[in-house]
């Protein structure tokens, strides 16, 4: 297997240096501001590595074997899951920056704070944190352990045994995520609150993640790995996947929208009263056009989605675009006013790339890039037939 | 009448079939028996260079296009556009009948918005992209209602739709030589090579049993059935309350008892010294006319005022009255016709005489205050007026220009 060569490596190292050194700064010129962009580079990243490990789980529960053959791709991409547990330490020390009702003066004042005390606790928040850390963990290490073994052993059970332990995953995965967005992000707002938030940063996590596997995807085709494994087929299959996905992003967004637009109570109101309006305005109307209408009408036509070009560009524009999502969500939380951008966040992306590209190479260095232990490959490579007529 | 009925159908390879065949070719078959099998030989049977041919099998096989070269198919643009027709048909229909046919305030939202428009028009989009994609389907490419085809009722038919693969060669073909072609697809792996033959009756003339009267009828049948069935299943077998929880709930209704007040009243006598909203005490109430002391119509004459005059007396004046106040009542007898309007008496009289009837009745005629608010009244007054005068125009009423004539 032809191993990803070193510059790759190098040009990571370099990102994340980059990336480290923007976000120090940042600390040193603006603590609060800088907490705040960190708020949403962690989300950024938990969308990423845990919304892969969650297609990987698809791909199981499923039984699906078009995926199979690019299915390591997630997998690296999870393997982000455990450095979250270093990468949520600093939230730890922001919380006092970050969330207005860990001040006890304001909760002592605010009747609403005091009926959202027992939730919304310095304590319990952070044993949240780290708890939903450590389940995605355990389900990583259960799932791909099972899942790299199989390239040596050949055994049909630990497929059998990762579908089950995907079907436990689904589950878990929804409810921690719901857990993840009311406190990360929904809280620092704590007076309003919207139920269909966890089902938005969910929906906007699986577009993430499957772009980070499209563009994957195509980028190593390009570069002459797996070669023989991806087809126009898969190409299209899998933005047929993010386009469905990227539509349900928005129809959840629209969802929440209408039912605060219709219902015009002031305490859901406010929330976008300010998102409306000057330069936030200009943001959300942005977010609309590049996360939902341009997307669409360019991932559209059926031929689109198997030109590569197009493919790449919409991927890393889609993983913009939830950048900018999770931007509009935490930003004007600090600033009502106007919409603010500076190298903060540039900082943040460059990390954030630099985290992905390393932890991508050092798993493609010790694991094979298909999964070539698993017995749906062989009808996956090639694939023609209907799978159960093709079994000779 | 088992004879009768075997005399419909043909006997054909041992096979009984609906319509005769003719001598004449339509095409070659063969039958494959797995998906690999016939894809090789449709690779095949492409580069031979047949034009007019077809693959038939039970499901759908991935690379069949690839195989048989078919262009990508263009059906994504009749699905796109059915679905823009449905996009905007929805927010077409909804802008009118909310912006302007029938306005209706809900929540103090504006007649017409974008957001709750959003869910309808994403239904009828979907709607009219998927039931007239495939209405136009059927129609254009299967030729609904037309339900004959040569290659029904053939053993390959039944085959390739349910375990099997095949490969249609069509007579049509420029290439088409029926020896030579059996012989490729044999060579090709199919033990099953069959011609077939076109139908006797000319296709076209073949009448459709959808348009034949007995299917009609059923047809015609059933739906009266099923309509009575229902009517009689919801109007009498499980009949519903009506669904009245906002009629009769807990409240004050005029004319009505109530248990909250102790005199057992529903309706209540307002505090002495108060008047109701918009209602302003008119102090002749009761009193003959010579006690008013009005001078003169407060509402100024304008176009406004005068056309609810209109509106007011054609509602509640005319039916006595007659729409020009003539006295010639459309009640037709039923309640003693009132005098013109028009007599001397009337037409000296002050405006406020005819304010003053209104919100005291005459003899008969009953009070109309509670119906007809002050504004109103004068207003009803101008009218009237105008009508007089519109029935005893002077000559100096008449335009000088008119005169000229
Ligand atoms: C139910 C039928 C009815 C209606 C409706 C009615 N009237 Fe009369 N009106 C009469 C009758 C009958 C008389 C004659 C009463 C009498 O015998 O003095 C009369 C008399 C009058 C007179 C006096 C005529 C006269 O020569 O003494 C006036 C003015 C008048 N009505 C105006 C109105 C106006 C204005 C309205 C609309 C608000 C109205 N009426 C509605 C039945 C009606």
């Amino acid at each position: 297997m032809k191993k990803l060569p070193g510059k790759f490596g190098t040009i990571a190292a370099l990102l994340l240096v980059a990336g480290v050194v923007l976000i120090a700064l940042g600390f040193f010129a603006d603590k609060q501001r800088a907490f705040f962009n960190y708020i949403i580079m962690y989300s950024f990243i938990v969308s990423i590595a845990v919304g892969s490990l969650g297609i990987v789980a698809l791909e199981f529960m499923t039984d699906a074997q078009w995926s199979t053959p690019f299915r390591r791709i997630s997998e690296f991409l999870s393997f982000g899951i455990p450095f979250l547990l270093l990468l949520a330490i600093p939230i730890v020390f922001g919380i006092h920056d970050l969330y207005h009702w860990s001040h006890k003066e304001a909760v002592e004042a605010d009747p609403i704070l005091q009926g959202k005390a027992p939730y919304l606790d310095e304590g319990f928040f952070i044993i949240r944190l780290f708890a939903m850390i450590v389940l995605w963990l355990i389900f990583y290490i259960l799932i791909i352990r099972n899942s790299e073994k199989q390239d040596e052993t050949k055994d049909y059970k630990l497929l059998t045994r990762n579908v089950k332990i995907s079907i436990g995953f689904a589950p878990v995965l929804m409810i921690s995520l719901t857990i993840t967005a009311i406190d990360l992000i929904m809280s620092l707002e704590p007076h309003w609150f919207s139920t269909i938030f966890g089902v938005y940063y969910f929906a906007g996590s699986a577009v993430a993640a499957l772009s980070a596997m499209v563009f994957l995807s195509v980028s190593l085709k390009e570069n002459g790995y797996l070669a023989s494994e991806l087809t126009d087929k898969q190409f299209h299959s899998m933005s047929t996947l993010l386009f469905g996905m990227n539509v349900f992003w928005a129809y959840i967004a629209f969802s929440q929208f209408l039912l605060i637009w219709y219902a015009d109570i002031p305490e859901e109101t406010f929330w976008l009263e300010h998102r409306m309006h000057g330069s936030w305005g200009v943001v959300s109307l942005a977010l609309l056009f590049i996360h939902f209408v341009i997307p669409f009408l360019i991932l559209l036509p059926g031929r689109m989605k198997e030109n590569r070009l197009t493919l790449k560009t919409m991927a890393i524009w889609l993983l913009f675009a939830h950048f900018l999502d999770l931007y509009w969500l935490v930003m004007p939380n600090l600033n009502k006013e106007s919409a603010f951008f500076s190298w903060n966040e540039i900082g943040s992306l460059l990390f954030i790339a630099g985290f992905f590209m390393l932890v991508f190479k050092f798993k493609a260095d010790r694991t094979n890039l298909t999964p070539i232990g698993d017995p749906k490959i062989e009808q996956a490579i090639g694939l023609h037939l209907h799978p159960d007529i093709s079994i000779d | 009448m088992l004879k009768k009925l075997k005399e419909k159908f043909v006997e054909i390879d041992g096979d009984l079939r609906l319509e005769e065949r003719s001598n004449e070719i339509y095409g070659v078959t063969a039958v494959f028996e797995t998906p690999d099998s016939v894809i090789e030989a449709a690779k095949k049977v492409e580069d031979y260079g047949y034009a007019k041919w077809d693959v038939n099998t039970p499901f759908p096989i991935h690379g069949m296009d690839d195989a048989m070269k078919l262009k990508p198919t263009k059906l994504g643009y009749a699905t796109f556009t059915f679905g823009t027709i449905g996009a905007l048909s929805a927010l077409a229909m909804i802008a009118y009948m909310s912006g302007f046919d029938y306005k209706n305030i809900i929540g103090g939202k504006p007649f017409f918005a974008l957001p709750p428009s959003i869910p309808i028009t994403f239904e009828l989009t979907i709607l009219l992209a998927a039931l007239f994609t495939i209405i136009f389907t059927l129609v254009v490419f299967n030729k609904l209602p037309k339900i004959n085809h040569p290659l029904m009722e053939t053993e390959y038919m039944r085959r390739v739709s349910s375990e099997a693969f095949g490969i249609f060669i069509s007579a049509e073909d420029k290439k088409f030589n029926p020896d030579e072609v059996i012989g490729m697809l044999k060579s090709l792996g199919s033990n099953s090579v069959n011609l077939v033959y076109k139908f006797a009756t000319d296709e076209d003339k073949i009448k459709t049993p959808i348009f034949k009267p007995a299917f009609l009828g059923i047809l015609a049948g059933t739906a009266v059935l099923t309509a009575i069935i229902t009517y009689v299943v919801l109007n009498y077998a499980i009949y519903t309350v009506p669904f009245d929880w906002m009629t009769n709930q807990p409240k004050l209704n005029p004319q009505k008892m109530s248990t909250l007040f102790a005199d057992g009243f529903g309706m209540r006598t307002p505090v002495e010294g108060t008047v109701a909203r918009g209602f302003k005490p008119y102090e002749s109430y009761g009193k003959p006319d010579s006690l008013i002391r009005i001078i003169s119509n407060p509402m100024p004459f304008t176009k406004e005022v005068f056309e609810l005059g209109k509106k007011k007396y054609d509602t509640y004046c005319s039916p006595c009255h007659g729409n020009y106040g003539k006295g010639d009542s459309r009640l037709n007898g039923q309640f003693p016709n009132p005098p013109t309007l028009h007599s001397d008496k009337v037409r000296n009289w002050k405006d406020a005489n005819i304010y003053h009837i209104i919100v005291n009745g005459q003899n008969i005629m009953p009070s109309y205050a509670k119906q007809i608010n002050e504004n109103e009244r004068w207003a009803i007054v101008h009218y009237i007026r105008a009508l007089q005068r519109s029935q005893n125009a002077l000559d100096s009423d008449i335009p000088v220009d008119g005169n000229k004539k």
